[in-house]
């Protein structure tokens, strides 16, 4: 699947400082039902954003003007649950390209990496410097830079490194994905099929 | 390589095709599970690259997670449902892929069917776009659920890639009390490690508890896994598990059993095999577990109480937000609390063992007339046999109905949702917030503890009831 490629993003960020934010809240399975990949912006957070009757719950960050960005900062272990590829979609078709945590549940942050919304992880500390960051100042820049993997706070001394294997980060500053690479040794897959019994 | 390997490392080196530097492995899949709701994209994918499975004979293809459990005889009413189902059985014969849909003898939830019909096998490597794709495991395989990306990845090429997970041990020894199931173990484990636990491993499971085990319960166990953030969980197969595997429909036979059979013995850690994390615990610690917050690690013994929010681990607001959506307070007992629903099914709990599980203990009572339950079965054939093992009759007595099989309300994903408010005792895996339906909370439990809530109308210590111990 095709998706924008990633290079240098300077934003302001939105907080969602929760624990455990699972999939089911990313998005409800009850949205699930598409066949194509479309739309899934509008279900992000579905109930949390909004009551059972459409309207939207004053409360929730992402209805609230103060913040906008690319960025979404949460807390820890986020993303933990299914395997729903939708997840990812949902925060890359609202609009977030970045998000950043001190924890990722492992699939989440594959699907992530997979269709072009780059999973930031950073300490526990500096995650807290970015929350206080953006409560004080709503429109406080962040900037992730992919080629140096680093995050740092604009107009601070703010800042800190990232992790991401070498191959991930090629495919996500040229927006190639590994089916690419896959069908290019299609033959080396031939052969070892042909000794590995069904 | 070093001569001392573990049992992930025999497995998953022998399907390495290509190691990349500083990059991920191209992992060889010997055995593709494909379902409805996670592959509609991936065929879609395909098509705009004008390109067709590569290899079909190693693609299965259900239906389940979107599929109604009554009437499945009749058309699915909800056009999205009906639409997308649709879109799986026509993908499937475009590309030459076995379909099992509604009503075919082999349908299923597709975690049930796979080790049913011989797909499962030790030392293969199996994916599936569902979390619970670990539930293979409990075969010695390296199984693990994936991205849609990943789905079209394999369909496209027999591989995914994948950096190697680390290696954790959990090991249990000793004996299980009476009453405690491997749902327990499992829920206990999680509520010990945290749903982040092994975040980042795969698990393996060993010592006497795991030995013990049926097949059944060793699938509930590595089913598990992914709830405190492993990638997957296995353990190493024994005479248990080539005796289970014998004569099925998937399963090689004749010279290539006799093949097979020395190397699936060779699949296990060896004695001085290094793990990068190791946890133990003893079998006879563990009590019959449930759950009273919105992530499976928010469990207790079913005497005990709700953790004070000090007490806890994680942040003090977000426990404080999980007990609110729940109604519950800090330092309550679960043991009385009043249920509304009560849900034995799933690829968790919904196989045989745990019908007879569920029957040895509303055998001879009557259901609570203030709870509404939902049983269904995994998959036909395990239909199949509560009708002829008799089960059914002792549910019909008890004042319980079956449902068709599903995934049914482990997701509500079809009309099975559990309402905004209610409280549903589930033998399933997931107690997120709306999981169950919008507004539906969730207590996770093995299926005697949803049995004995379901004859009693609250949650209810199994063991008060149990008249022949559980084997
Ligand atoms: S029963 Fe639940 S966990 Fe299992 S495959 Fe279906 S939806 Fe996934």
């Amino acid at each position: 699947m095709a998706y924008d490629k990633f290079n240098i993003l300077t934003s302001s960020g939105v907080p969602l400082p929760l624990e455990n934010v699972d999939t089911d809240q990313i998005i409800p399975a009850r949205f699930l039902k598409a066949t194509e990949r479309k739309g899934f912006g509008d279900n992000l957070f579905r109930d949390w954003r909004y009551h059972q009757d459409n309207s939207p719950k004053e409360n929730f960050v992402l209805n609230n003007p103060t913040y906008s960005g690319k960025i979404l900062v949460a807390g820890k272990n986020f993303g933990s649950g299914s395997s729903r590829e939708h997840a990812a979609w949902a925060i890359y078709d609202y609009g977030f390209r970045c998000v950043v945590s001190s924890f990722f549940a492992d699939i989440f942050r594959n699907n992530c990496l997979n269709i072009g919304v780059l999973p930031v992880q950073v300490s526990p500390a500096f995650l807290d410097i970015l929350l206080k960051a953006i409560e004080s100042d709503p429109k406080a820049d962040i900037k992730v830079d992919l080629p140096q993997q680093k995050i740092s706070l604009v107009h601070s001394d703010h800042a800190a490194s990232f992790d991401i294997s070498a191959y991930k980060k090629e495919n996500l500053i040229n927006g190639f994905d590994d089916i690419d690479y896959l069908l290019n040794m299609s033959e080396e897959i031939d052969a070892f099929a042909a000794k590995t019994p069904l | 390589m070093s001569a001392s390997r573990t049992l992930f490392d025999k497995v998953w080196d022998s399907h390495v095709v290509r190691s990349i530097e500083n990059g991920p492995d191209v992992l060889f899949i010997d055995r593709h599970l494909v379902h409805e709701v996670t592959s509609p994209v991936a065929f879609h994918g395909l098509n705009t690259r004008s390109i067709k499975v590569k290899y079909p004979a190693r693609t299965f293809a259900t239906a389940d997670h979107n599929t109604p459990t009554i009437n499945q005889h009749l058309p699915v009413q909800d056009p999205l449902s009906a639409k997308q189902l649709k879109a799986l059985e026509e993908n499937a014969k475009d590309h030459g892929i076995p379909y099992w849909g509604l009503g075919h003898e082999n349908n299923g939830i597709v975690h049930v069917i796979g080790p049913e019909n011989g797909i499962t096998l030790p030392g293969a490597t199996i994916v599936c776009g569902d979390s619970h794709t670990s539930t293979h495991g409990a075969f010695g395989a390296v199984a693990f659920g994936i991205g849609t990306s990943e789905v079209e990845m394999v369909l496209a090429s027999q591989c995914i890639m994948q950096p190697k997970p680390k290696k954790m041990r959990i090991t249990i020894n000793g004996k299980l009390n009476p009453g405690v199931t491997p749902k327990d173990v499992a829920l206990y484990i999680i509520s010990q490690l945290s749903t982040s636990g092994a975040t980042g491993y795969f698990v393996e499971y060993a010592g006497e508890v795991f030995r013990d085990m049926s097949m059944e319960g060793r699938m509930t166990v590595c089913n598990l896994s992914i709830e405190m953030g492993a990638r997957g969980g296995m353990i190493a197969p024994d005479e248990k598990t080539f005796e289970y595997i014998q004569g099925r429909t998937y399963t090689p036979r004749g010279d290539a059993w006799e093949k097979a059979l020395p190397y699936w013995t060779s699949l296990y850690s060896d004695a001085d095999a290094v793990f990068d994390k190791e946890v133990e615990f003893e079998g006879n610690a563990i009590e019959p577990m449930i759950t009273f917050g919105t992530n499976p690690g928010m469990g207790v013994g079913i005497q005990g109480g709700i953790p004070m929010a000090n007490e806890t681990k994680g942040s003090p607001s977000t426990y404080k937000k999980s007990l609110a959506y729940m109604a519950f307070d800090e330092g309550e007992t679960m043991i009385g609390k009043q249920i509304d629903y009560v849900f034995l099914g799933s690829c968790t709990n919904g196989r045989i063992e745990d019908f007879r599980a569920f029957a040895s203990i509303v055998k001879g009572k009557q259901k609570a007339s203030n709870v509404t339950a939902w049983l269904v079965p995994g998959s036909h054939k395990v239909e199949r046999a509560i009708k002829e093992e008799g089960i059914l009759d002792i549910l019909t007595d008890a004042g319980f109905r079956l449902r068709e099989p599903g995934c049914s309300a482990c997701l509500a994903m079809n009309d099975d949702k559990i309402p905004t408010g209610k409280y549903a005792v589930s033998t399933s895996n997931r107690n997120f917030e709306g999981r169950q339906g919008p507004g539906a909370r969730t207590l996770l439990a093995s299926p005697l503890v949803a049995a004995a809530a379901a004859v009693t109308g609250k949650v209810t210590d199994p063991r008060t009831l149990l008249e022949t111990a559980y084997a």
